[in-house]
C-alpha cells in the first residue's frame, strides 16, 4: 500500500488574514530562499501553493490537501501529476505538464493554480520538498496553520 | 486658528530598502495605519492613527517596520509637557473626560527600586534551590488563632484539634488579576485560565461573569461579585475556588465601571446576564453596602450561599486610610483582602481617576499588615497585594512588606502579546486582548496564550526561589512579613517607617 502524506491542518478560528504564509511560501520556492532577494531580485517571483480564502472575520489559507484518492492524479493524460511513493505527496512535473487543466477542474479543493502563459500548471504545495518543515506551518505567527502525520498526530519542528 | 491636529505620537517608519509590500502590516492594523495604493503599487501610513501597538512591527517579515516615538515636540517646558498641552488641545475638542486603559502612568515614586533584597553570608547559609527543596506553596484564607495537637492518633500521628476554615491551595504566591470577559477577550480568558490551571494557581473572573466555555477552569477560579453583580448566580458561585467582593480597583478607586453597548454581544449578554447591546453598569457603589456591617453581611450572604466551604474575600483600592478600611474588613468576617494600588491597571479609566486617585501597593501592604499585626487580626484574613507588579523582584519585595500572595494583571496581559499601549478602551486591541471585534480575538491562539502565561509563573516561581535561597530561605512562609530582609536606599525617615524597614546601612 502506498504511504499516506503528512497532511496540513488548517486552524481557521486562529487565521489573523496576514498572509505570511505565502509569502513564506513563495521565499521557500525560490531559488535565494531569501525574502529580500526573492522579492526585489531580478529573477521572476515564484507564485505561492496556497490559495487564501477570506470572507468577513473568517479567513483561511488552504493549500493541496495530498488526498488518498487525489482526482488529479487519477485522471491526469501524461502522469505529470502523480504520487510520490515514498512520501505520498501529490507532486507535479512540469516537463510532462501539457496544460490541459484537468487537474485544476477535477480538485474539489480548487488549489493548484495555473499558468496561462505557458499553459501550464504552476503551482501546488508540494509540502516543502526541499525544506525538512512545510514553510507556511514553520511561520504562522498564530499556529493557524499545523503539520500532522498519517495518525493525524500533530509534528512540531525540532 | 482654533484647531489643532490630533497629537501625532508615533511615527511607524517604513525601511524601503527591506519592505517587500506584501502589505501584512495593511491587513493587520486595526488603527488603520498603513495603505496600500494600488495604482502607484505605493504603501503608505498615517502615523496619527497609530496607538503605538507594535503589532505591525512584529507581523512584519522582513523587519522594515520600527514605531518610534515622533520627534516633533513642543518648546521644553517642565510645567506645560507635550502630553499635557495635547490632553487640553484634545478636550478643547471632544468636551469630554478623557479615557485611557492600562495602570497609572505618572512618574509616582516606585517604592519597590528603593528596596533591596538581603542574601546570606558566612553567619547563615544560603540555599541553592537547584539542589534542595525550596517552597513556594501558599494557602489564601482564614488561619486558626491557635494550633493545637491531641496525642497520638490512630496511624500514629498527631492530630490537629482545630477545624481548618476554607483556603485555596496555590503552587506559587502568583495569581492572575480580575480581568472580565466583556475588558478582555475570551480567547485572552482562556488563555490565562488554562494556564493558571497547568500551574496551580488561581485566575480571576473579574465582575464579568463565567462564560461557559472557561467551565473547565472553574475549579482554579476566584469569582467576583461587584457592584453591577453581573452574571453572579448560584451555579457561578459555586463552581468557584473563592469568592471576592469588588469594592474598588486600584485604576479607578470610587469609580464604579461602563461597558458600553456595542461591546455586549450575545456571549457577553450571556455571561453577564443582561440583553445584547445594552450598556453594562457597574455603579460606583454597591447600593446594599454603606457600612463595615453591610459588607459582613454580604460576605456571610455568600458563605451562607457556598457552604461555609470557600473562602469570601473584599478587593478594595489602595487609599489613604487603608489600614482602618482593612482592619474593619477582615471584622466584618472576610478571609482575605486585596489590596490594590495606585499602578493597577484598567480597561477603561478617565485618565483624571487613574493618574491621580489611590496611593501605591508597596505603602499600603506595610500599612494594612502593621495594623492588622498590632490589632492581633492579621491571621484572620489573607492579603492579596496588586497593582504594578513588574517582576518577580517586586512580588518578593511585597511578601517580605507582609502581602501573603500578590495579583498580576498587566505582566500576564504582557505575557499575551499586550505592548501597553494604553489604548484598551478604544476596543480596537490588534493583540486580541482588549478587544470583542471577531476580527482581533482570533489574534490571540489560547494554546500560544497559556503556553506563553504559564512560562511566565514558571519563570518567577524560579526566580523567586533564587531569591529565597540567596535569603537563606527555604519557604515562602517564612518571608512573609519578614521586613528584616528588606532595606531602603534613598528613602526618607518617615518612608522607611511607613514600610517598617531599616535603611541600607542599617544592622542589628
Amino acid at each position: 500500500m502506498e504511504r499516506k502524506a503528512k497532511k496540513i491542518v488548517i486552524k481557521e478560528n486562529y487565521c489573523i488574514g496576514c498572509r505570511l504564509c505565502e509569502v513564506y511560501c513563495i521565499t521557500q520556492h525560490s531559488k535565494s530562499k531569501d525574502i529580500i532577494k526573492t522579492y526585489k531580485g531580478k529573477g521572476p517571483v515564484p507564485v505561492s501553493g496556497i490559495c487564501f480564502e477570506e470572507k468577513g472575520s473568517v479567513s483561511f489559507a488552504i493549500q493541496c490537501r495530498h488526498c488518498d484518492d487525489a482526482p488529479c492524479v487519477e485522471n491526469c493524460l501524461t502522469g505529470a501529476m502523480y504520487r510520490d511513493k515514498e512520501t505520498g505527496r501529490v507532486l507535479h512535473n512540469r516537463e510532462k505538464c501539457v496544460g490541459c487543466w484537468m487537474c485544476v477542474m477535477l480538485c474539489p479543493f480548487g488549489v493548484i493554480k495555473i499558468d496561462r502563459a505557458e499553459k501550464k500548471v504552476v503551482s501546488k504545495c508540494d509540502l516543502c520538498i526541499d525544506g525538512a518543515f512545510p514553510a507556511c506551518v514553520e511561520h504562522c505567527p498564530n499556529e493557524a496553520i499545523c503539520l500532522v502525520d498519517e495518525d493525524g498526530k500533530k509534528i512540531e519542528k525540532t | 486658528m482654533a484647531r489643532a491636529k490630533s497629537a501625532c505620537e508615533f511615527v511607524a517608519e517604513r525601511d524601503e530598502s527591506r519592505c517587500v509590500k506584501c502589505q501584512a502590516c495593511v491587513r493587520v492594523c486595526a488603527n488603520d495605519v498603513h495603505s496600500y495604493d494600488g495604482d502607484t503599487g505605493a504603501l503608505f501610513s498615517d502615523y496619527s492613527k497609530c496607538a503605538g501597538c507594535h503589532f505591525c512591527e512584529d507581523i512584519c517579515p522582513t523587519g522594515a517596520l520600527t514605531i518610534r516615538r515622533n520627534l516633533s515636540d513642543t518648546r521644553e517646558n517642565a510645567n506645560w509637557t507635550k502630553d499635557y498641552i495635547y490632553k487640553i488641545i484634545r478636550q478643547s475638542e471632544n468636551g469630554g473626560v478623557l479615557l485611557t486603559g492600562m495602570g497609572n502612568d505618572r512618574p509616582y515614586r516606585n517604592y519597590f527600586e528603593h528596596i533591596v533584597l538581603n542574601a546570606s553570608q558566612v553567619t547563615n547559609p544560603s540555599i541553592d534551590p537547584l539542589r534542595e527543596p525550596m517552597e513556594l506553596k501558599t494557602f489564601i484564607g482564614r488561619k486558626p488563632d491557635r494550633i493545637e495537637f491531641s496525642g497520638a492518633g490512630k496511624s500514629g500521628g498527631h492530630v490537629l484539634k482545630q477545624k481548618i476554615p476554607p483556603q485555596i491551595e496555590l503552587e506559587s504566591p502568583i495569581m492572575f488579576s480580575a480581568m472580565s470577559f466583556g475588558s478582555i477577550s475570551l480567547n485572552a480568558c482562556k488563555s490565562l485560565a488554562k494556564a493558571a490551571c497547568d500551574f496551580g494557581v488561581c485566575w480571576n473572573t473579574g465582575e464579568g461573569g463565567l462564560h461557559s466555555e472557561l467551565y473547565p477552569y472553574s475549579d482554579r477560579v476566584i469569582v467576583q461579585i461587584a457592584s453591577g453583580r453581573f452574571g453572579v448566580n448560584p451555579d457561578y458561585l459555586q463552581r468557584a475556588a473563592a469568592l471576592e467582593i469588588k469594592v474598588g480597583q486600584g485604576a479607578k478607586p470610587g469609580i464604579g465601571g461602563h461597558l458600553p453597548g456595542e461591546k455586549v454581544s450575545e456571549e457577553i449578554s450571556i455571561t453577564r446576564m443582561i440583553p445584547a447591546g445594552t450598556d453594562a453598569l457597574s455603579p460606583a457603589p454597591h447600593h446594599d453596602i454603606y457600612s463595615i456591617e453591610d459588607l459582613r453581611q454580604l460576605i456571610f450572604a455568600l458563605k451562607e450561599a457556598t457552604g461555609y466551604v470557600k473562602p469570601v474575600g473584599v478587593k478594595i483600592a489602595a487609599v489613604h486610610n487603608v489600614a482602618p478600611i482593612a482592619s474593619g474588613i477582615v471584622r466584618a468576617g472576610a478571609d482575605f483582602i486585596t489590596v490594590d494600588g495606585i499602578r493597577g491597571g484598567t480597561g477603561a479609566a478617565p485618565a483624571a481617576i487613574r493618574d491621580n486617585v489611590g496611593i501605591p501597593i508597596e505603602l499600603a501592604v506595610a500599612a494594612v499588615d502593621q495594623r492588622l499585626r498590632e490589632e492581633g487580626i492579621r491571621n484572620q484574613a489573607s492579603l492579596i497585594a496588586a497593582g504594578g507588579f513588574r517582576t518577580s523582584a517586586d512580588i518578593v519585595k511585597a511578601i517580605a512588606l507582609g502581602a501573603d500572595a500578590v495579583y498580576i494583571g498587566t505582566s500576564a496581559l504582557i505575557s499575551l502579546g499586550c505592548h501597553v499601549c494604553q489604548k484598551c478602551y478604544t476596543g480596537k486591541c490588534n493583540w486580541g486582548i482588549a478587544t470583542q471585534d471577531p476580527y482581533l480575538t482570533r489574534r490571540l491562539n489560547p494554546e500560544i496564550g497559556a503556553r506563553r502565561a504559564y512560562n511566565l509563573l514558571r519563570a518567577w516561581s524560579l526566580e523567586i526561589k533564587e531569591m529565597l535561597g540567596g535569603m537563606g530561605i527555604n519557604a515562602v512562609e517564612s518571608l512573609r512579613g519578614n521586613r528584616e530582609q528588606l532595606r531602603g536606599v534613598g528613602l526618607s525617615e518617615l518612608e522607611l517607617k511607613i514600610l517598617g524597614i531599616k535603611h541600607a546601612g542599617e544592622s542589628w
